[in-house]
């Protein structure tokens, strides 16, 4: 599929998904409560396929807290970003997608560990790096560490 | 330790007991932690523990400009560290749309290719260390040592390069660059045999490698294991096909495919990729045009803003970079995919129900590089 099909298709699938401008990959905000739905259907869906789940990252804008989803499809050699954002920094939470790609688990934990970003359903959600007493999630921008970070 | 005891995370049944391999053992090839949950000699579930050198590469990237990163992308995946180099360099040019010349190209074809070769040759000989044949070990270090010789020569150092800069390469490549890969690889065609006999056609390696760690395709896409991993098990994923960078489209070479999906195919598939890469650096070699060894870069660079994502193919799998930018001279915010933790997600699924002495076999085969998994 191209990307204005894909577009479509993904606008008629989700509404209330927000379009964002990039150059590279066709990119959408999704709301947090559709994330599983819509990713489940996009892996299994013949016309999508998306199979392979490339990156998954934490991302602070210091208003939200972000994860974003790079995903393509092996069969059709397309590729989407799908973000999702929580305004909740002490509880922020989404859905897991590690039922749906297996890559998700350990990639998810390390974006708890980092961000402080809960996935709901996560089978062992712990600190993937630091330690279980660490305090603080480094990645944030509000993160403080007086003695390892050095600010000229 | 808590978690080892907290029947919560691993269920300690009556017959079940766990066994920590690491951090310091040889066979985790650095400092990873695994609690292997065994009945028996049976793996029955394994859990890879992390962060033992975990440096916060991504938070010093937020405060490092692009041509500083550099040298930080060095230090994670050490081994195929040009190709790291490589992925942020294409990163800034491909975001200021600046065009590399062509002899940069080609050079950075050839020594990711060389780069390749390095690494599988380590891989190579501490993967028969593994099984046992110390032989190995020494034949693969002697050849690796030609690689690092040329690299030493042309820029100085060994291991930790940092030759790639954004816009093209630190300095033009010595004067018997050229000569010296050509004397390597007629050296190389030749030694190549010699890792064939050794191991390739041994007995005991076969026993211990074909229908060890069995991966399926839809399992390894769903693990997002990539490079020769992935390749075993018949996932088409070379980057350096599906999206072409620097000289890869306009050389011929083939992508190995295995089947089988076993310890075996895997080492078969790092075996083809010696040669396919040596393929790759004889069409390159007699034919790096003449010109400038870097673009005219700005002194400060800065990336529009925006989001930027590069993939290159590294010795272990897909590298990917993911950078926020803000229009500073600074990263908001980058990401880097690293091959190896992919990979090493896929282990306790490769593992469980084989012999605690086949998951020394299976992780010889992953060929992971900790520093890329924890960065």
């Amino acid at each position: 599929m191209d990307q204005s099909a894909l577009k479509e298709r993904i606008l008629t699938l989700v509404p209330k998904a927000e379009y964002q401008e990039n150059k590279q990959f066709l990119t959408f905000v999704i709301p947090p409560d559709q994330l599983h739905e819509l990713a489940l259907h996009l892996r299994n869906d013949a016309d999508f396929a998306f199979d392979y789940l490339f990156c998954l990252s934490g991302v602070d804008r210091v208003n939200v807290l972000e994860v974003v989803y790079h995903l393509e499809s092996t069969i059709h050699k397309h590729q989407l970003v799908l973000k999702v954002r929580t305004s909740d920094r002490e509880n922020g939470a989404f859905e897991t997608v590690c039922d749906i790609w297996r890559t998700a688990e350990l990639h998810e934990r390390e974006v708890f560990d980092l961000f402080g970003i809960r996935f709901n359903n996560h089978p062992d959600l712990r600190r993937f790096f630091l330690d279980e007493n660490w305090v603080g999630h480094p990645l944030r921008k509000d993160y403080k560490d007086e003695i390892n970070i050095i600010e000229l | 330790m808590n978690d080892v005891l907290n029947p919560q995370f691993i269920p300690i049944g009556e017959e079940e007991y766990h066994v920590n391999i690491g951090p310091q053992h040889p066979s985790t090839h650095g400092v990873l932690r695994l609690v292997v949950s065994l009945q028996g000699e049976t793996v029955k579930s394994l859990k890879p523990h992390c962060g033992y050198i975990h440096r916060g590469i991504e938070k010093m990237c937020e405060k490092d400009t692009y041509p500083q990163i550099i040298h930080l992308t060095d230090r994670m995946d050490y081994l195929s560290a040009h190709i790291n180099n490589h992925a942020v360099c294409l990163l800034v040019e491909n975001a200021l749309e600046v065009e590399v010349p062509e002899r940069v190209k080609y050079i950075r074809t050839i020594i990711d290719e060389l780069t390749r070769i390095a690494s599988h040759q380590l891989w190579w000989c501490s993967f028969g260390m593994d099984m046992g044949g110390q032989t190995c070990y020494f034949y693969g270090l002697r050849d690796r040592e030609k690689v690092l010789d040329i690299f030493e020569e042309s820029f100085g150092s060994r291991l930790l390069h940092s030759y790639y800069t954004p816009g093209g390469l630190m300095m033009d490549i010595h004067p018997n660059f050229q000569k010296r890969v050509k004397e390597f690889i007629k050296y190389f065609r030749k030694k190549i045999r010699d890792y064939d006999d050794i191991l390739t056609g041994n007995v005991i390696m076969h026993e211990r490698t074909k229908g060890i760690g069995i991966i399926s395709k839809e399992d390894v896409i769903s693990y997002g294991v990539t490079g020769p991993t992935g390749r075993g098990s018949g996932f088409s994923c070379d980057v350096r096909k599906h999206h072409p960078y620097a000289a890869y489209d306009k050389v011929e070479f083939n992508e190995i495919l295995e089947t089988a999906g076993d310890t075996f195919a895997r080492y078969m598939v790092r075996m083809g990729e010696f040669r396919e890469s040596m393929k790759i650096i004889e069409q390159l070699i007699d034919n790096i045009p003449e010109g400038d060894y870097s673009a005219k870069m700005k002194a400060v660079i800065k990336l529009p803003a925006g989001e930027y994502y590069q993939r290159v193919e590294a010795a272990r799998g897909e590298l990917g970079v993911y950078v926020i930018s803000d229009g500073n001279k600074t990263p908001y915010r980058m990401k880097f995919r690293s091959p190896n933790l992919s990979n090493l997600s896929a282990l306790d699924h490769m593992c469980r129900g084989y012999k605690i002495a086949d998951l020394i076999a299976i992780g010889g085969s992953l060929d992971y590089v900790i520093p890329d998994i924890d960065r």
